[in-house]
């Protein structure tokens, strides 16, 4: 039999492999960074020293426990850290590892490839001194580095409160949280909050403790402009229309997550709409069975839903892919996990609509503001794709005026094109159309 | 000249050696190429697509905003990459 091969080694991929391993079979685990944990539970560089409640704050025993299990596994699995999956095909997965190119026969695939920064485009995005949300995170987990001396958080999500919390806690100077969304919005959302209340107390005492720290917090926000040649300050609206601005030299910009979904649409994954979350997304079974044959999805890559949700569709979809094989697996637990996945699921829709995706940004922005940041693509180039070219749907876009063309493959823009697409023609979001994943899925060199 | 980046935590490192631009800077060990330079810089490079300056973005190798260059024209994405001793990192043509 070919191995099967595990792609990412966040909760969920670490949770598929574990499951495999404990049935017998020794997976292929590719991961992109050098240690194992995914964004979530991602290790500092050797040499830090900070201990996990640090870094992880209220999940660092999840994050340990984790850690510690795929570290223990040892030789029981092939496992290939600083490693990029840059290409699938039909009957080989192709690699990209510190030793150079590689290639493996196509085993079954479980792919737990998570999630980055959902994002729109504000004037001044692309300046220095704006980072992604999830990127700050990282800067202050990883590097011990705050993203600059006054930070604003701006955007929305549970995401935005913890990390400007982590980020005073640490020392940082946090000038503004500026949510996008209403505090009308959580308060419709609570009955589905109410799924996972620890997590919903979590989130009101990191509002609690910003604001009891002086930290300035803002609902209903409209971001303007990033004034600066490097960031300087940031103009807003806040939820009376008022105009406001705030001096800062570092801007944290996010409005969740999505899902990272390129490798799926390369293994031949068929895709389908998923309303709540604006997004398309692989196409599965409540266990994380994809369509295409002996393909699994598990984690934020299959739909966000979170860290501790990530880990119990590891399990799942690990447990499909055994049943597939012939293997027994156990039905009672089987049915556990599902029913904790269908809890999740209600808490994940209850964020969405806490803190929903504010496209109607998309509506006031001048045509000169940047869209696709890797071939510098403006709002107005696409608009113009749309009404004069009449291009047809999002790849039809790209084709002509290049949004989704450059390094990134769309990762940074191409949710914001399909909205901005829609939008501009009158459409539901669902008739732009995805942009379709390309090999290689990142820059690899040539030789 | 003054950085983008501000260090909070785990300062205790051993330095590192690298030039940037032809200067002589240490940075600390572990410090990841876009760190190290952004301790010193606002920015690491121009947009392929005019004068814009650009200091990566997502930090975490999704969105490949912070290639950059050595002095023999090699090229790194600053964010994955860990520096090491004696590179000659080049941000600004």
């Amino acid at each position: 039999m070919t191995a099967p091969i595990v792609v990412g080694a966040g909760p969920a991929g670490i949770s598929a492999t574990l499951t495999l391993v404990e049935a017998g079979l020794r997976p292929i685990v590719i991961d992109e960074a050098a240690r194992a944990g995914g964004q979530i539970f991602r290790r500092p560089p050797p040499g830090f020293t900070r201990p996990p409640s640090q870094l992880y704050g209220a999940d660092a025993a999840a994050g340990m426990r984790l850690h510690q299990a795929f570290d223990a596994l040892g030789g029981r699995i092939d496992y290939r850290p600083e490693t990029l999956v840059w290409s699938i095909e039909p009957d080989a997965v192709h690699l990209q590892g510190p030793a150079g190119r590689d290639r493996l026969d196509r085993g079954p695939l479980l792919l737990a490839t998570g999630a980055t920064d959902r994002l729109l485009p504000i004037p001044g995005w692309t300046k220095p001194g704006v980072f992604s949300l999830g990127g700050s995170q990282v800067a202050l987990k990883a590097q011990g580095c705050a993203i600059g001396r006054r930070v604003v958080f701006c955007g929305t999500g549970p995401l935005l409160y913890l990390v400007a919390y982590q980020y005073a806690k640490a020392g940082a100077e946090v000038a503004a949280v500026l949510d996008t969304s209403r505090f009308a919005d959580s308060v419709r959302a609570l009955p589905l909050l109410a799924a996972d209340p620890a997590k919903l107390v979590r989130g009101v005492y990191y509002l609690g403790w910003l604001r009891a720290h002086g930290v300035p917090v803002h609902y209903g926000v409209r971001p303007l402009t990033v004034h600066g040649e490097a960031v300087s300050r940031l103009t807003w609206r806040d939820g009376d229309r008022r105009l406001n601005e705030t001096a800062c030299d570092a801007l944290a910009l996010g409005f969740g997550l999505r899902s990272e979904t390129q490798t799926a649409d390369l293994a031949g994954v068929p895709f389908r709409f998923d309303a709540g979350r604006r997004q398309y997304l692989p196409e599965t079974d409540e266990d994380g069975r994809s369509t295409a044959p002996a393909v699994y999805l598990a984690g934020d890559g299959a739909a966000v839903r979170g860290a501790a949700a990530a880990e119990t569709a590891g399990r799942l979809a690990a447990f499909a892919l055994l049943a597939d094989l012939g293997h027994q697996v156990d039905a009672a637990e089987q049915e556990t996990l599902r029913r904790r996945m269908a809890r999740f699921e209600r808490f994940a829709r209850g964020l969405d609509l806490a803190f929903p995706f504010p496209v109607d940004l998309l509506d006031s922005a001048d045509d000169d503001t940047l869209l696709c940041r890797c071939e510098a693509v403006t709002i107005g180039s696409l608009r113009h794709a749309v009404t004069d070219l009449g291009a047809e749907e999002v790849n039809r876009a790209k084709a002509f005026v290049r949004p989704g063309m450059g390094r990134c493959q769309g990762r940074m823009c191409g949710l914001a094109t399909a909205e901005l697409y829609a939008r501009t023609r009158g459409l539901a979001l669902e008739q732009a159309g995805r942009l379709r994943g390309q090999a290689p899925v990142k820059p690899i060199p040539l030789a | 000249m003054t950085g983008q980046f501000v260090r909070l935590a785990e300062a205790g490192r051993p330095e590192v050696s690298f030039t940037l631009d032809g200067e002589a800077l240490t940075a600390l060990a572990g410090d990841t190429v876009l760190t190290a330079v952004l301790m010193q810089r606002r920015a690491v490079r121009r947009s392929e697509f005019g004068e814009d300056l650009r200091a990566g973005f997502c930090l975490m190798g999704a969105c490949q905003d912070c290639w950059i260059s050595d002095a023999d024209g090699r090229r790194f994405r600053a964010c994955s990459t860990l520096l090491a001793a004696g590179m000659k990192l080049v941000t600004l043509p």
